[in-house]
């Protein structure tokens, strides 16, 4: 799950859970979800500090990349 | 037509035949101790003699410049040199551009077109005639930039590539940029800074490309074709930042723009300053004026993504919170209820039990014995109500009002009792 999905999934989940329109077991399935969805994002953002590589095209024609060094 | 060759320019060649002869071909020279060449019938020159030293001539004094003029008899040639008239009211020269040239000029001029041409006079020896050598050529209000912008658009207009509906979304929240730009140029500057400012945990990828000169356009197409291989980023930026038209020129190629147009990741384009419109701006799913701008537009700021989070997960607690609270209301209601019904069940049961009692009492056979009657039972408690049920001997109660009285049966006398009627008989 990317971290885009997981907070677009999230944002749904909120608004339904707010709705409460819900059964209670559909509402505390829900929560359970947008609860391991939080956890996912949030050790996302808390992962180390983005890095910058440069794409490089090996002779092979393979697309690697390569520490920008900056 | 026959082909017209001009000859290349051959600039700071020295005019030949009025210098001393050294340069001048052997002929000339053999006749320079007599007469000047062309002096006497007899050093006559050849018209190629005559056509290279006015060439020489001509363009030993007159360095390249602007001319301006109107665009008449314009023709572009299948190998690729242009040739066309410029004139004003009262004159008028032939012009041509070499297909090297011409190449770099973004359009062909129209019909009756103002222009400014760089270029050399020259001579054109084949026909004798004065030939301007256009090296560059410009219209007023930028007119052959606009017209190859405007004629790129429609083409790309026609094969649905400006249409609305196929900009793809741009992601919310990206973690992994990638950048089509100069390694070294300012735009990555700027947008490296920019989002390690918005936002440290995102990954930038450099696709490098040239963005300026010849190569430039069939470098960024290069660099879009491996970023489509490899799609290993959420979102791509192409850009570079601002600069002539000239500079800017490769994004409004039309390679260029196909080659955005078919990047299956969602992109962003940030050319130069935010006056200038590219083609690529068109073609992209969003345009962003700057590259600065690329980058705000690409990466939310962490904080806002943090508080964002924060915020969903309060809603998701206070949502569940309130639906918990509905339940247990709801299982209140509901004990609540069932409790009343219990108890109603429960009286309606006991009303009618003491309705059956009271029919049962008004049948009683205690009520007889109150009235001083008494039943007969056997050992097993069974009534015996025939004098046929007793046999002498047998041990039996008697059930009276106020209680049991055991007796032993001494005699058995069946026969009729006497009744009331039987009396009144």
């Amino acid at each position: 799950m990317s971290f885009e999905s997981d907070l677009n999934r999230l944002e749904e989940i909120a608004a339904a859970l707010d709705r409460a329109d819900l059964s209670l077991d559909e509402s505390l399935a829900l929560f359970e979800e947008g609860i391991a969805r939080l956890r996912a994002a949030s050790d996302a953002l808390a992962k180390a500090e983005g890095r910058v590589t440069m794409l490089v095209e090996q002779a092979d024609g393979a697309l690697k990349e390569r520490d920008a060094g900056n | 037509m026959t082909a017209r060759r001009g000859g290349s320019p051959q600039r700071g060649t020295t005019p030949s035949l009025f210098d001393g002869g050294e340069a001048a071909g052997t002929s000339a020279r053999a006749l320079v101790r007599d007469a000047a060449p062309g002096e006497t019938a007899e050093t006559a020159l050849t018209i190629a003699d005559l056509t290279q030293t006015a060439k020489a001539i001509l363009e030993g004094a007159m360095p390249p410049l602007w001319i301006r003029g109107e665009v008449s008899n314009f023709t572009a040639h299948r190998n690729g040199h242009w040739y066309f008239t410029l004139k004003d009211a009262t004159a008028a020269i032939s012009c041509v551009v070499w297909a090297r040239d011409a190449s770099r000029i973004p359009a062909m001029p129209d019909e009756g077109m103002q222009v400014m041409a760089h270029g050399q006079l020259s001579v054109y020896a084949a026909r004798g005639q004065m030939q301007f050598m256009v090296r560059a050529l410009e219209a007023e209000g930028e007119g052959l930039w606009r017209k190859a912008f405007e004629a790129t658009r429609a083409r790309l207009e026609k094969d649905g590539l400006l249409d609305p509906a196929r900009k793809k979304p741009i992601p919310r929240f990206p973690t992994r940029v990638a950048v089509v730009t100069s390694p070294d140029g300012a735009a990555l500057h700027d947008i490296t800074s920019v989002i390690a400012r918005r936002n440290p945990t995102v990954d930038i990828i450099v696709v490098p490309a040239a963005v300026q000169g010849e190569s430039a356009p069939a470098s960024i197409v290069a660099a879009l074709e491996r970023v489509a291989r490899w799609r290993g980023a959420d979102v791509v930026i192409i850009g570079r930042g601002g600069g002539s038209r000239e500079d800017l020129w490769a994004f409004n190629d039309e390679a260029v723009a196909r080659a955005i147009a078919a990047c299956p990741l969602p992109t962003i384009s940030a050319v130069g300053h935010e006056v200038d419109v590219t083609i690529a701006d068109l073609v992209a799913d969003l345009r962003a004026a700057t590259p600065s701008a690329a980058a705000e537009a690409a990466v939310p700021v962490l904080a806002d993504i943090v508080a964002g989070i924060a915020m969903l997960r309060a809603t998701m607690i206070a949502g569940v919170q309130r639906r918990g609270t509905i339940a247990r209301r709801d299982l209140r209601r509901m004990a609540s209820d069932l409790s009343i019904r219990a108890r109603r069940s429960v009286e309606r049961r006991r009303a009618r039990v003491q309705q059956v009692a009271g029919r049962i009492d008004a049948l009683s056979p205690l009520n007889t014995l109150a009235r001083g009657y008494a039943v007969a039972r056997d050992a097993q408690g069974h009534a015996l109500g025939s004098a046929t049920a007793f046999t002498p001997g047998q041990p039996f109660s008697l059930v009276l009002r106020d209680g049991q009285v055991g007796a032993t049966v001494t005699s058995v006398h069946p026969g009729a009792l006497p009744t009331a009627k039987g009396a009144a008989r």
